[in-house]
């Protein structure tokens, strides 16, 4: 992904190069015209497109902001109710993710998340001990979000 | 026109960030054990102060005419740093032995501890 972002700032200057121009706007129309032309060639290369993966990277910041939001919200509702009802619990939850930087992005994710928080990691990077702030109803709505918190990683890394 | 909206937005964030700053103290002072308390701490304290600066961001943009990138930078170094703090404080606490509240119901990381225990002792 970042040789075909390397590629596209080259085609841009040799366009400014080719115009005799070094404005911004010159630049901006030869990184649209980059665009296409690795569009037009993307077969050749060994990965995909890379505006995909920048499609899916804003996608992974939306994702982030609407969960600090809803976790915010849940903890609201846990400090100003009345009783503590809450049941808290350490859980293990497996995860596929192999990079160390994809894990860390997972990690603050579910730390974002309503209701969750991670103690450890093993040192083999496959579990991951999340505490949770109420064990019964959650646990398996969290396993949920988090298949697809790790979806929205993957596709990143893709 | 666009003046008086903007300021009714502005306060909106500065009062929603200054709200969440108050229910993250609370949070602190009232839940029973340091791993909810660190809940309440890396997540309310999060928003308020991201509301806080964004309003702090927009008053000066839109009223002042004046843009600040290290206002954004500093939403962004919040925004990247304050949940690895949280967990790195419940990591230290679970590692020095801090009991957990006594409602708790399930503790998977005990077990894999006591191995490690063994093997180092």
């Amino acid at each position: 992904m970042a040789f075909q972002i390397l590629l596209n700032f080259i085609i841009a200057i040799t366009w400014m190069l080719l115009q005799d121009d070094y404005s911004f706007i010159t630049f901006f129309i030869g990184y649209l015209l980059g665009i296409i032309i690795l569009f037009a060639l993307r077969r050749f290369f060994p990965r995909r497109f890379y505006l995909y993966n920048i499609a899916a990277v804003i996608k992974l910041i939306f994702i982030f902001l609407k969960e600090l939001i809803l976790a915010n919200i849940a903890v609201l509702k846990i400090v100003l109710s009345p009783k503590l009802k809450m049941e808290p619990g350490i859980f293990a939850f497996e995860t596929e993710l192999e990079k160390d930087w994809e894990i860390t992005i997972l990690s603050n994710l579910i730390t974002l998340t309503p209701g969750t928080f991670v103690i450890d990691i093993s040192d083999d990077n496959k579990t991951l001990y999340i505490h949770s702030v109420d064990i019964a109803n959650v646990e398996q709505a969290r396993k949920d979000i988090k298949s697809s918190f790790e979806k929205a990683i993957k596709e990143v890394s893709r | 026109m666009i003046e008086t909206i903007s300021k009714f937005v502005i306060g909106y964030l500065i009062l929603q960030g200054a709200f969440f700053s108050l229910i993250s103290a609370i949070g602190v002072l009232r839940l029973p054990d340091v791993y909810t308390r660190t809940h309440a701490a890396s997540k309310s304290a999060t928003l308020g102060v991201l509301s806080i600066l964004l309003g702090v961001f927009l008053y000066f943009w839109v009223l002042e005419d004046h843009m600040n990138g290290r206002v954004l930078l500093g939403i962004l170094f919040i925004f990247l740093t304050s949940p690895v703090a949280g967990h790195l404080i419940s990591r230290a606490a679970y590692h020095t032995k801090v009991k957990l509240w006594e409602n708790s119901k399930i503790d998977e990381l005990k077990e894999k501890k006591k191995a490690k225990d063994k093997v180092h002792s």
